[in-house]
């Protein structure tokens, strides 16, 4: 199996940070796999999987330009690649309502109880300052059926939770 | 009947368009036969198209049945398909048998009225919708050289419309 590394990066979000960093990892002749890059608030995060041919301190070392240039955090961490694996989510769970303390370590809670697999969470605050509301969507793999998992999260009675199944349509 | 193999992605064969089917005589008969039985072994697949198996003629079949609880029509074998309408749009998962261990979120058509030939070139008339719906206009796209992977939309721009459309 072909290790890798997962590469974070975090700072203030600013234009050029995507093509700063991966020009120097392709200069450099690093090849990459999987990322997930995001506006998270005012911060732009970079999840990148990066082959493993250079020693961690000299990947480091290598980024070192685009972190002072952008004020970045960055960590490095070594993993398995478990490319083509997919997993397939076959239940997608959607929260709204205003927001307020506790409403993901809750619905996760619920669903962890039920031996549901969290794949992909992606929450949002939207709104006003005054108004906020927060989303979430939770896509997994769950072996309880969709009726037990309704049940789990009925107590959440202040924000509105969709529980449906993820029917990809092969084709 | 022959299984075909199926072309997979990057393949350029796959973003090429397709030609009208004007001879329904015994080779295109073999051809609808090969697709039929090189769906019926592939896991899990709905619909097939012809540009799939490397061959560039707009045939494509189509055969949700599998799935419990919906509208649909059966196997079809549809010649030469038109959408000649398509009423409302939903986002929904889909996958390509050409474009394996990868799904993603595409938004089609709810329902879709559709004119195609049969195998034999007779023209019928279809109202479609959901899955059937989806499934068609995924194969039509085949035949014009396009994969869902031209059509994915953001999983979180689905999630924040949801909340406002």
């Amino acid at each position: 199996m072909k290790h890798w590394y997962m590469l974070t990066l975090v700072g203030k979000d600013q234009p050029n940070i995507v093509a700063h960093t991966t020009r120097l990892l392709y200069q450099a002749g690093c090849r990459l796999g999987e990322a997930n890059m995001n506006r998270l608030g005012g911060s732009f995060t970079v999840m990148l999987m990066v082959e493993k041919t250079l020693p961690k301190t000299a990947l480091k070392a290598l980024l070192q330009p685009v972190v002072e240039r952008f004020n970045l955090s960055l960590h490095v961490v070594v993993i398995e690649g478990d490319l083509h694996q997919h997993q397939i989510p076959n239940i997608c769970v959607r929260v709204h309502g205003a927001d307020r303390a506790g409403i993901v370590a809750q619905v996760t809670s619920a669903l962890a109880q039920k031996g549901f697999n969290i794949l992909e969470l992606c929450s949002d605050v939207g709104g006003s300052q005054e108004q906020p509301f927060y989303i979430l969507q939770i896509e997994g793999v769950a072996t309880a059926p969709l009726e037990e998992l309704q049940q789990a999260l009925a107590d959440l009675r202040d924000v509105q939770v969709e529980i449906s199944a993820i029917d990809a349509c092969i084709m | 009947m022959a299984v075909l193999p199926i072309l997979t992605y990057p393949d350029p064969r796959l973003q090429r368009v397709a030609e009208p089917v004007i001879d329904f005589g015994q080779n295109f008969q073999t051809l609808v036969d090969d697709l039929l039985a090189t769906l019926r072994v592939s896991a899990h697949g709905v619909g097939m198209a012809a540009t799939q198996v490397g061959v560039l003629q707009r045939l494509v079949i189509v055969d949700v049945s599998s799935k419990a609880n919906i509208k649909h029509h059966g196997l079809q074998v549809l010649v030469n398909p038109e959408i000649l309408d398509w009423q409302g749009f939903a986002s929904g998962r889909e996958g390509c048998l050409s474009v394996p261990d990868y799904i993603g979120t595409v938004i089609r058509a709810k329902k879709i009225q559709l004119k195609a030939q049969d195998r034999h070139g007779q023209w019928r008339e279809y109202a479609m919708e959901g899955y059937e719906a989806r499934a068609v206009q995924h194969e039509i796209d085949h035949l014009d050289g396009k994969l869902f992977l031209d059509r994915l939309v953001s999983k979180k721009r689905d999630l924040m419309l949801r909340q406002f459309i």
